[in-house]
């Protein structure tokens, strides 16, 4: 469905995406993984337009997503900061992203009323927790249901329960067969909500595999044992080419 | 005894004779044309015009008659003849209207034109759509009051002045309207004269004009809305007195304008709401004093070819710029203003300020230097520049200044 | 698109800034009103506040908000809507709620007391300075991501055309003052819209007598119909230009 080949992007001298080509299918679950500033919420946002690659192709269902807009009404995007119009309640927030997207006729306000949200409608955006914030982006992210879900850190920052709530919403999702790719540092997490794992590291695509198969590579049980593993598997072989 | 009856006869019979006869005008009269009548008087006739309109060309007076009108008899010039032509001596003109008189640039044709005349009187009359009012020349000892000229020109070569006089002296001009002419009132060695109380509007050119007319003086005269305001050039010994200068504006419009001007007196004026309140350039000896500069563009213009001029006791109150000069040499004595600008203080209380002011704007001296400055006008540069030049004066002229400045605005009117 | 600018909208109003700004041109107007009853004056001063006060507010007020709709420019972009038009939404309110507090300002007390043909050119090159110089702080805006920097950018706009601007036509003007420049600063002129603006306001007041033969000839210039269409032409290619090249950046940006 998502089709990335050799996507570079360079902020300056820096490079922060390098020649990274992925494939992603419908109905797969993608935990992507990788150390802070290695690159994931770049990948996401170039996927979602709003970083424009140095070079290499991004392909929506077979189209090129230079410049087009239209197949976002397909992602729904939860950010790893929520950042909203201060000055907006929540409930003119709702509205408002509601009527932005006037076409889609059915939403889905599953999490909004499972997170009790409506209960704080006027609430104003700058006077939000962290926590009621994600909970907010959350719910927005699946409000139309997308057949593709992007959620960069979902977890961070929710109390236990609401991370429950959010999990159900996601696998619930996955069996639908939506295409959803999650990045967390929170491994446990991604170890039941994904099935397949990409991990990043400066930039470059290290991995890419089923977490099954990451799993017995690895000879562990547990995904974030497994990633351990791998980082340190990775280190190592990169402290020997340097001596080289 | 008989003696002394035969003077008395005498007496009473010259005095008789002395007294004329009237001869009477009018399309009821025995006498229809005015020329006839002229024909038949002897001097010291009178000839009473009745009301009517006259169209008889041009009429020639030369005798020492009386022409006096009834009811404002209408001489009409029908667009092509002067209407009435003077050469005489104690003759009067009186309580006529002249209407249309002929147009043309190579003749100066007048509703009144008076040539090599004396002791003449030119009273009550009344002037409409002529091309030169009155037109004096090489005459003296006249009187020319309360006449009324008006006259609706579009541009200045269709139309000759309104009081216009060459080569005279020993001349009153006074109570006089004139309006819509090219010059109100026009003197050219013209001496020992006095205008006074005359009342100058819309002129095409300026209100007032005069070259070379030593020993002159204007009094309380009134000049309005003249295309290019009051003109005085090339004379000496000119006084002006109480006279209103009143919103004379244009891109070349002057309130007053002199131009080699010397030994002269201005004072008691007003100048309100003119583009340039007084321009002075190659004058000399001038006093200008107790005059009221209100709402001009420039108050005053003092060109460096200006010196020994006085600038005592006036008022200057919101004007946009009061004072410029184009050089940076000042040999003109400027004291004891009161300038509405001047923000020092008085410590004595003696009602002069203790610190000198400086008039001039530095943005106006830049002007009058590089006229296209003025496209800067209003900006904040501009704004900037003449606040830092009166901390810290560097271009504008070091000694150009009022050592005492007065407190508050003199009351002029007690 | 309208959605997007109505929401946009919405918010600037709630900022109220625009009310202040309002309120302050109401009063400032008013105020003169009372000070002096000649017609004429009031506009003059008004100038002022329009030559110096419009486009300090309008690039201030841009960038600012600009930066704090940031998280809103970001939540639209992750929707199905077009670049351009978020870009050209932000625009357009920022602008229209700008214009429309001037115009409220400054015309209304007008409208109450009665206006001549020079307040509608004071509005409407008010509101073509508000154009330009709101155009001109989304071009700042977008040149750079510190909001700061941003600020300054856009001040140093404001400040290049409002003060150094002119001294370099000044300097102009002194260098070649043997020369006929009237045609010289005509371009000059049209290559700053305060001075455009200036100039036209001047030509429209009676005290564009005092302007002697240059002010003739601009008069006789900006009088005539080619002028008119000149000048307003150039004012609306100094709004165009910025926000066209501004728009473009933007779509290259990264967010």
């Amino acid at each position: 469905m998502i089709l990335i080949n050799d996507l570079c992007k360079k902020f300056g001298k820096l490079t922060v995406l390098d020649q990274v080509s992925l494939n992603l299918g419908s109905g797969k679950s993608y935990a992507l993984v990788g150390p802070n500033g290695s690159g994931k919420t770049t990948l996401i946002k170039s996927v979602l337009g709003m970083v424009r690659p140095s070079s290499g192709l991004i392909q929506f269902n077979g189209k090129d997503i230079a410049n087009e807009w239209k197949y976002r009404e397909q992602i729904g995007y939860m950010p790893q900061i929520g950042r909203y119009p201060e000055n907006m309640r929540i409930g003119e927030l709702v509205d408002m992203m509601k009527n932005i997207r006037k076409e889609v006729k059915t939403v889905d306000e599953e999490l909004i009323d499972a997170f009790k949200l409506y209960k704080i409608y006027d609430k104003r955006m700058h006077t939000l927790s962290g926590g009621t914030r994600q909970k907010v982006s959350a719910s927005l992210a699946f409000l139309f249901h997308s057949p593709v879900l992007i959620l960069d850190e979902p977890t961070a920052g929710l109390d236990p329960v609401s991370v429950e709530i959010l999990k159900e919403k996601i696998l619930h999702e996955r069996r639908m067969g939506k295409l959803i790719i999650i990045t967390s540092h929170i491994l446990s997490d991604l170890d039941e909500l994904s099935t397949e794992m990409i991990y990043i590291f400066e930039g470059k695509v290290q991995y890419n595999n089923s977490i099954e198969a990451l799993k017995e590579e690895t000879h562990e049980t547990r995904l974030n044992k497994a990633v351990t593993t791998l980082i340190k598997q990775k280190e190592l072989l990169n402290s020997i080419t340097e001596q080289l | 005894m008989k003696k002394v009856q035969f003077f008395l006869i005498t007496i009473i019979l010259s005095a008789l004779s002395l007294e004329g006869k009237t001869i009477r005008v009018g399309p009821s009269e025995s006498v229809t044309q005015i020329k006839q009548a002229i024909v038949m008087a002897q001097p010291g006739d009178t000839i009473l015009v009745r009301a009517g309109i006259y169209r008889e060309g041009n009429i020639i007076l030369q005798k020492s008659i009386v022409l006096i009108g009834e009811g404002y008899p209408v001489l009409d010039g029908e667009n092509e003849y002067e209407t009435l032509t003077v050469h005489a001596q104690h003759a009067v003109i009186k309580g006529l209207k002249f209407i249309n008189t002929g147009t043309g640039s190579i003749e100066d044709k007048a509703a009144i034109k008076i040539l090599d005349s004396e002791n003449l009187r030119i009273l009550n009359n009344q002037f409409e759509n002529t091309f030169f009012g009155i037109y004096l020349s090489n005459s003296s000892h006249i009187w020319i009051e309360n006449n009324e000229l008006k006259s609706e020109a579009e541009a200045e070569h269709q139309i000759g002045n309104g009081i216009h006089l060459w080569k005279c002296h020993h001349i009153t001009i006074n109570e006089n309207k004139i309006k819509g002419h090219r010059d109100g009132i026009y003197f050219e060695f013209v001496t020992n004269s006095l205008i006074t109380n005359n009342y100058s509007e819309g002129n095409m050119r300026y209100g007032l004009h005069f070259m070379f007319s030593h020993n002159d003086e204007y009094r309380d005269n009134t000049f309005i809305n003249n295309g290019a305001g009051v003109a005085v050039m090339y004379t000496k010994g000119v006084k002006m007195i109480n006279n209103h200068f009143i919103h004379n504006w244009g891109s070349s419009s002057y309130g007053l304008l002199l131009k080699d001007i010397s030994d002269s007196f201005v004072m008691g004026n007003e100048f309100v709401e003119n583009s340039v309140g007084v321009h002075a350039e190659g004058s000399s000896r001038i006093v200008f004093k107790e005059n009221e500069f209100i709402r001009n563009g420039y108050a005053f213009k003092l060109q460096a070819s200006c010196d020994d001029n006085v600038i005592e006791r006036n008022n200057f109150q919101q004007n946009t710029f009061d004072l410029v000069t184009n050089g940076s040499l000042v040999l003109n004595r400027i004291e004891s203003n009161y300038w509405d600008r001047y923000e020092g203080y008085d410590l004595n209380r003696d009602q002069v300020g203790d610190v000198p002011y400086r008039p001039i704007s530095m943005y106006g001296m830049i002007v009058e230097r590089m006229p296209t400055a003025v496209l800067l006008w209003r900006s904040f540069l501009v704004f900037l520049l003449d606040r830092a030049e009166k901390a810290i004066p560097v271009i504008t002229p070091e000694n150009l200044k009022d050592n005492l400045p007065a407190m508050k605005a003199y009351d002029f009117n007690k | 698109m309208t959605r997007v600018i109505r929401y946009i909208f919405n918010d600037i109003l709630r900022t109220r800034f625009i009310l202040f700004y309002t309120g302050f041109l109401l009063l400032s107007t008013f105020a003169l009103f009372q000070l002096d009853s000649d017609f004429g004056k009031i506009v003059l001063s008004l100038l002022n506040i329009v030559l110096m006060v419009v486009p300090l507010v309008s690039v201030i007020f841009t960038t600012i908000h600009f930066f704090s709709s940031y998280e809103f420019i970001e939540l639209m972009l992750a929707q199905p809507i077009n670049r351009r038009v978020i870009f050209l939404s932000e625009y357009l309110a920022v602008a229209s709620s700008l214009c429309m507090a001037y115009l409220i300002g400054v015309g209304v007390p007008f409208i109450m007391f009665g206006a001549g043909e020079s307040v509608i050119s004071l509005l409407v090159t008010g509101v073509f300075l508000t154009l330009v110089f709101v155009s001109l702080a989304f071009l700042s805006s977008v040149l750079t991501r510190d909001k700061s920097k941003a600020i300054g950018i856009a001040l140093l706009f404001w400040f290049y055309f409002s003060l150094i601007y002119d001294g370099f036509v000044l300097w102009i003007i002194y260098s070649f003052s043997d020369y006929p420049l009237e045609k010289v600063t005509l371009t000059l002129i049209a290559f700053n819209p305060v001075d455009l603006a200036r100039i036209i306001m001047l030509l429209q007041l009676d005290i564009s007598a005092l302007m002697g033969y240059t002010g003739a000839f601009y008069k006789n210039f900006f009088g005539s119909n080619m002028g008119i269409l000149f000048s307003s032409g150039i004012l609306f290619l100094w709004a165009i230009i910025p926000i066209y090249i501004a728009l473009r950046i933007f779509n290259k940006k990264d967010l």
